[in-house]
């Protein structure tokens, strides 16, 4: 029975999926004509929304059930979870699938994969929350907006819970096709175009993994995709090739510099809900991918390739913190800062270090929080001011001054303050790398001063000053405060990123036993103790 | 002396034939003169029926008898002619399905006002007052389903044949038919005709060519058997150039039949100019027999050969993946695109060709199926999105169909994604099982290359995607016209062949990996 629940893990909101595409779609014909462009008048958009309202709010519920129901089961999972077990997987289970590739259905759980489950499975019901009342451009049906919704929350448990390499691979390439369609159909004005960079971009890494893939089922004696079997057996005289191969996929995705352009663009032209599970989630399938994949099976090419990802991550966390501080578009300014803290992760992996990589993981998951945060509030305020250009705001602060005070907390999350969980994460990284790497652990450290001043002057651009003179100047002081509903949608993020910055033990004893197990694969031994103590804040 | 020469007269007797291995190609090609008849004798009333009813079971007994047959062991009739082996039969049976849809393709009659996408008289000369009539006449010639039928009889054999004179033969069976349906279409006939003219004169050429490197390839080796090219190949002392210069001639011919570039130049008007049902038929079908003829020629006869021709082969399908990539990018009109995909296709399918193990051979074959397939149920869509003028194939028409209706676009974007090679389509493990072969086969970089003009291929396949369902219908755009049951089981069937084998390809891998040994 314990293997069955991964899978019913996957299967609640899959049948979510269908259920809601399924739904009949109410009336959704007025709304096509009257909205054409994306600038609709208030009172054209609100019509146009009524009627579909009640069509949709079926929709809406039963999304939000299948995606509770989900995060139950990853709750009782992670409940299940032996954190003193020494076996690799838990919850694993097996069978045959294709048999002439040798390709197995394999799921199973280690620490790392089980917290970012947890974290995809809470961030889909807060981003359907955070949804509820979103207008679709040009008429488009809600309902298949949350179908899409769910059928990603699929794909994002069978990313991390595959443990076979094809598995992960398809999950890896079909998750592109719900958040294409999330982009295209319900982003921004130029949501094609980064539609298209998005899927053409992540479909060329993919692709080349794919090579890497077919070539590693030669390079090993085992002759199988089963993770578990191939660690450690990969051929050294192939490892560098299949290294790149599996790296250039994971590093478009994580996204590192220089393979993150079509970050900003996406981010940018994503809907509120579609951008926090991008950057939230489906980005830390990168940096996980590094962790599982690219480290057990090609330990010495990772060794060797090391410093070439080490300065990657430093530049990239440089380069990216001084991109961000110039944007003027509030979303592209929250992706660049995530690709800042891309590099942060990249960096902590690649230390070989207990510590960093614990400090990697645990990162995943408070960015996964944080930045999510930040979209969610980012979209909140753009929602009311009908603009993403953060010169089109000013003094927000004296009309919404909840929105301000959550929009600060999701600002200082996002810059690490001690107190807040990411602040942890960040100095365990830090520490990590510090032991080995001195020279790349002052220069990332530099980079959050970066972060203070983009985070405190966007901050400050936004919200207080006199209210901005400019076409906006009557709608924003018109717009209103938080709602209760908005106040639901926030409040668990803000909650775990205050207790886990508190206390991260919990998350960091579940992550630490496979860290360690993937640092022993990869031959490095730590020069200091472990992780976990003298990490308090 | 004369009872020497009396023995040899005696010893001369008619091959024997096993007309149970043969079966398959003797029923199409059956229904195929029956239909002729029926043609000449029936009513018109009860014809078109007839036709459907006739085409429809021969292609479906095919099929009841290839499973059959798969069971047996394989062997070489007609005196070494055909082989009955493994990858024939699974060729004939991938026929025999897609001529299936084809045939319900072709009965389609509630798309068109004027009844069927077949026109009655093609060969009115276009513009001139009667052709403008039969334009909007209801009538309706049914002379198409015999055509289908031999095309299909010598797709057939096409794979079948283990001597190059048969497979020349099949060849020519097999494309003169093709000639003439090109220039059916209803509407657009000017393109149409133009269609059927440039495929007869290329396909003229290409038959020629065949022809000659057959004749080389007699002078070398002394024989046209397969088997006896090896043999021939292995011990002959005599040098290699007609050798080459045969091998060369002869994959030239079958080159252009399967849409492989630089010999594709054809391609994009002869499916733009056909009737969309025959380009269906002719974009999944053909494919299957000339790859499969492919197979048997590389894998029979010159396998022993590959260091000969192997860097010319990697050249032609890295041109063949490139330029279907990259020319499909600049493309406005779907069924172009869709040609051009077709090419890129043949780049694909012949890195599972020449990596010459096993599991190029199950891969081709298994391949071969799932692009037919999303192949022939993308042309079904095409026909479905029509405005005043028949069919409105120009990209910009289909923008927002999505909104209009939405079942389409979703089907279209399945075989879409399935020729992109996304997973979870029958498309991707056609790709992953053609691709494994090829590593195994020490085809590492060329699989690399093929990887890269996929993801560049990827894009207009996603351009369509867009436009679909990303883009405002254009005011008095196009409608999506509702189709009679024939068209709708085709793009059912064929939609859910496409998700079915994405998810779980076991049974037919299986299948395709028991037909592998080749018979000589």
């Amino acid at each position: 029975m314990s293997g069955l629940w991964l899978i019913v893990l996957g299967a609640i909101p899959l049948v979510g999926a269908v259920v809601v595409g399924a739904l009949p779609s109410g009336a959704t014909m007025p709304g096509e004509t009257a909205a054409v462009g994306d600038v609709v008048p208030a009172e054209a958009a609100s019509a146009a929304v009524a009627p579909r309202t009640e069509g949709t709010a079926a929709a809406k519920l039963t999304a939000l059930a299948f995606s509770l129901a989900a995060f139950v089961v990853a709750i009782i999972i992670t409940a299940r979870f032996d954190t003193h077990s020494s076996a690799r997987f838990q919850a694993a289970k097996s069978w045959d699938w294709i048999r002439s590739f040798g390709v197995t259905f394999s799921v199973g759980v280690d620490g790392i994969a089980l917290v970012l489950v947890l974290l995809a499975t809470l961030l889909v019901p807060v981003v359907i929350l955070a949804s509820w009342n979103e207008e679709t451009p040009g008429g488009r049906s809600p309902k298949a907006f949350f179908a899409w919704l769910l059928a990603l929350e699929v794909m994002m448990i069978g990313v991390f819970v595959a443990t076979d390499v094809f598995l992960f691979y398809v999950f890896f390439e079909a998750m592109l096709v719900p958040m294409y369609f999330l982009i295209g159909s319900y982003g921004g004005s130029q949501r094609r175009y980064a539609a298209m960079k998005f899927f053409l971009y992540s479909l060329l890494g993919g692709l080349v993994m794919l090579a890497a893939v077919i070539t590693l089922y030669f390079a090993s004696p085992a002759h199988t995709f089963e993770f578990v079997k191939l660690v450690g057996t990969v051929d050294p005289g192939y490892q560098k090739l299949l290294f790149f191969g599996f790296f250039l996929a994971f590093a478009i995705k994580a996204p590192l510099v220089p393979f993150h352009t079509w970050l900003p663009d996406a981010g940018a032209e994503a809907p509120t809900g579609g951008a926090v599970l991008l950057v939230g989630v489906l980005d830390k399938v990168g940096t996980f991918g590094f962790l599982r994949y690219c480290l057990p099976l090609f330990p010495e090419a990772s060794r060797y390739f090391a410093p070439m990802v080490l300065i990657l991550s430093v530049v990239g966390i440089l380069y990216a913190a001084i991109v961000a501080s110039v944007q003027r578009d509030m979303k592209r300014l929250v992706s660049y800062t995530s690709i800042a803290h891309f590099g942060f992760i990249a960096m902590g992996i690649f230390a070989f270090t207990t510590q960093g990589g614990s400090g990697a993981v645990l990162y995943m998951v408070n960015h996964g929080l944080s930045t999510g945060l930040v979209f969610i509030v980012v979209g909140m305020l753009i929602q009311r001011g009908r603009s993403r250009q953060i010169s089109d705001y000013g003094g927000v602060a004296t009309v919404t001054p909840y929105l301000a005070g959550v929009f600060f907390f999701a600002g200082l999350s996002a810059l690490g303050l001690p107190g807040l969980s990411t602040f942890v994460s960040e100095f365990l990284t830090l520490v990590g790398t510090f032991t080995v790497h001195k020279t790349y652990a002052v220069l990332g450290t530099v980079g959050i001063i970066f972060a203070a001043l983009y985070v405190l002057w966007m901050y400050q651009r936004l919200f207080h000053g006199p209210v901005k003179e400019s076409v906006h100047k009557e709608r924003l002081r018109s717009i209103k405060d938080m709602t209760a509903l908005e106040t639901v949608v926030v409040a668990p993020l803000v909650a775990l990123i205050l207790f886990f910055g508190f206390y991260p033990q919990p998350l960091l004893d579940i992550i630490n036993p496979a860290v360690k197990i993937t640092m022993h694969d990869v031959g490095k031994r730590d020069p200091a103790q472990h992780a976990g103590n003298g990490a308090k804040p | 002396m004369t009872g020497a020469v009396l023995a040899a007269g005696d010893s001369i007797s008619a091959p024997s034939i096993s007309y149970s291995g043969l079966a398959p190609v003797l029923i199409i090609l059956g229904v195929a003169l029956a239909g002729v008849l029926v043609e000449a004798s029936l009513p018109k009333a009860v014809r078109f029926a007839a036709q459907v009813g006739l085409a429809l079971a021969g292609c479906v007994a095919a099929l009841i008898v290839v499973i059959v047959l798969a069971g047996r062991a394989g062997e070489v009739t007609a005196a070494g002619a055909i082989a009955v082996d493994g990858p024939a039969l699974f060729c004939q049976g991938t026929l025999a399905i897609l001529g299936i849809f084809s045939v319900l393709l072709l009965a389609e009659r509630r798309l068109d006002a004027a009844g069927g996408a077949i026109v009655a008289q093609a060969a009115l000369t276009v513009g001139s007052s009667n052709d403008r009539m039969q334009r909007t006449s209801h009538d309706v010639q049914t002379e198409a389903f015999p055509l289908f039928a031999f095309a299909l009889g010598g797709m057939m054999l096409f794979p079948a044949s283990n001597n190059l004179l048969v497979m020349f033969i099949a060849l020519e069976v097999l494309s003169l038919p093709l000639y003439l349906l090109a220039g059916l279409a209803r509407h657009r006939r000017l393109l149409s005709q133009e269609a059927a003219v440039k495929y007869f004169l290329l396909g003229a050429f290409a038959s020629a060519f065949f022809v000659y490197g057959l004749a080389m390839l007699y002078g070398y080796a002394g024989t046209v058997s397969l088997a006896g090219i090896r043999q021939s190949a292995s011990v002959s002392d005599k040098g290699d150039l007609l050798l080459l210069l045969g091998f060369a001639l002869l994959v030239v011919g079958m080159l252009f039949k399967g849409n492989v570039a630089p010999f594709h130049s054809w391609t994009p008007d002869v499916y733009q100019g056909s009737p969309s049902p025959v380009t269906a038929f002719m974009s999944a079908a053909t494919k299957v027999a000339a790859f499969g003829a492919l197979l048997r020629v590389f894998y029979v006869a010159f396998a022993d050969s590959r260091w000969d021709w192997r860097p010319i082969m990697w050249a032609v399908a890295i041109t063949s993946m490139l330029v279907g990539a990259v020319f499909g990018l600049t493309q406005t009109d779907i069924k172009r695109i869709l040609a051009y995909s077709s090419i890129a296709h043949a780049g694909f399918l012949l890195v599972g060709v020449i990596s010459l193990n096993v599991r190029g051979i199950s891969g081709t074959l298994f391949y071969l199926l799932t692009y037919g397939i999303a192949s022939l149920g993308a042309f079904a869509v095409v026909s479905l999105v029509r405005d005043d003028d028949g069919e409105a194939t120009h990209l910009s028409q289909w923008a927002g169909l999505a909104k209009r209706s939405p079942m389409v676009a979703a089907v279209m974007t399945v075989f879409l994604l399935s020729m992109a090679g996304i997973p979870l389509t029958a498309g991707f493990i056609g790709k992953f099982v053609i691709f494994q072969a090829g590593v195994d086969g020490g085809l590492g970089t060329l699989v690399v290359i093929a990887l890269v003009s996929s993801a560049i291929a990827a894009f207009f396949y996603l351009r369509i995607v867009v436009l679909m369902y990303f883009s405002d219908p254009p005011e008095g755009g196009p409608a999506v016209s509702v189709p009679s049951i024939c068209t709708q089981a085709v793009v059912a069937l064929t939609a859910a062949a496409t998700i079915f084998l994405g998810i779980i390809p076991q049974p037919i891998l299986d299948v395709a990996h028991r037909a592998v040994p080749f018979v000589s």
